[in-house]
């Protein structure tokens, strides 16, 4: 599988995210500036974490208005897979590629932490390698990812089994509605989640579960 | 031109910074104060001298970029003098 990885001014785990795609994938992922027009040849583009232009107007806002931004949404409408993670999230929302917002957390507080995930469905190319209701841990760094749209749009996301992943067990570190943590677009090829999946490979990281979710895009591009 | 573009929040939208400023102001003993809700104001130097294209401008400005309307309202001044 080829992937690429887009940084923006201020994008912080690319590496993270660089080291986690060539370890699963076992090809060398593309790099690609923000200010570039065109995307390599690619299968899955991820969106990685960070404080894109330190998180100026809204996060997301600024790097969801950049050079490359017209060239990701073209490879979306083709069907290509895309991934945003953290401020990936963030920017994917802001760009309109996947619908609502990530607010201000409702504690007000940077949350760094573990929290519990919970598959809310198991049938996506994002998590099929999960088994629904699966529980698995993962780390979040974030100080918005308080999820939030408007009652209709929440209700289409949950009707259509949009949600991929929800903060389990009363773990939902910032207020989001319905305790979402990952969404998809209509589609179901754009995936977004604050949780970081790509520092959670490593036995050294304390678990591996994070594997499944790079190896679920991987088998759904076979 | 000069113009201000004003973005607030859309009502029922939670705004923990407003509740936060809301609790400070209430220990300072601020007393009645029943709500603040936190937004921002954009002042904008424009080089248009048409009243009509700047405030087309603006409300592009607005849309595209300055608010996120998912969550806030924006309102546009102009000052035409």
């Amino acid at each position: 599988m080829k992937s690429a990885v887009v940084v923006f001014p201020g994008s912080n785990r690319e590496r993270d995210m660089l080291r986690a795609l060539e370890t699963i994938t076992g090809t060398r992922p593309a790099a690609v500036w923000h200010a570039d027009r065109d995307l390599p040849d690619t299968d899955l583009v991820v969106l990685c974490g960070g404080f894109s232009y330190g998180d100026y107007l809204r996060t997301g806002a600024i790097a969801a208005r950049g050079n490359i931004m017209p060239a990701i949404a073209k490879a979306a409408d083709r069907g290509v897979r895309v991934l945003g993670v953290c401020n990936g999230f963030q920017i994917l929302c802001e760009a309109g590629l996947l619908p609502g917002v990530l607010m201000r957390n409702a504690g007000l507080k940077f949350v760094c932490k573990h929290v519990d995930l919970e598959v809310a469905n198991a049938d996506t190319d994002f998590t099929r390698k999960y088994e629904a209701g699966q529980v698995w841990r993962c780390p979040v760094a974030h100080g918005d990812g308080n999820y939030f749209t408007d009652p209709e749009t929440l209700k289409r996301l949950e009707g259509e089994g949009r949600v991929g992943l929800r903060y389990a067990h009363g773990t939902n570190p910032n207020g989001s509605l319905n305790d979402i943590a990952g969404i998809l677009n209509e589609r179901g090829n754009v995936f977004g989640l604050m949780p970081h999946p790509e520092n959670m490979i490593e036995p050294l990281n304390g678990s591996t579960d994070g594997r499944a979710l790079f190896e679920s895009v991987l088998e759904a591009v076979a | 031109m000069k113009a201000r573009i004003k973005v607030t929040l859309k009502n029922g939208v939670l705004d923990p910074q407003g509740k936060a400023i809301e609790g400070a102001l209430g220990s300072l003993g601020f007393s009645g104060v029943a709500s603040v809700r936190q937004g921002k104001l954009f002042e904008v130097e424009l080089a248009e001298t048409d009243p009509a294209k700047a405030r087309a401008a603006l409300e592009e400005m607005s849309k595209k970029l300055l608010a996120n309307t998912v969550i806030e309202n924006y309102a546009v001044e102009l000052d035409e003098k």
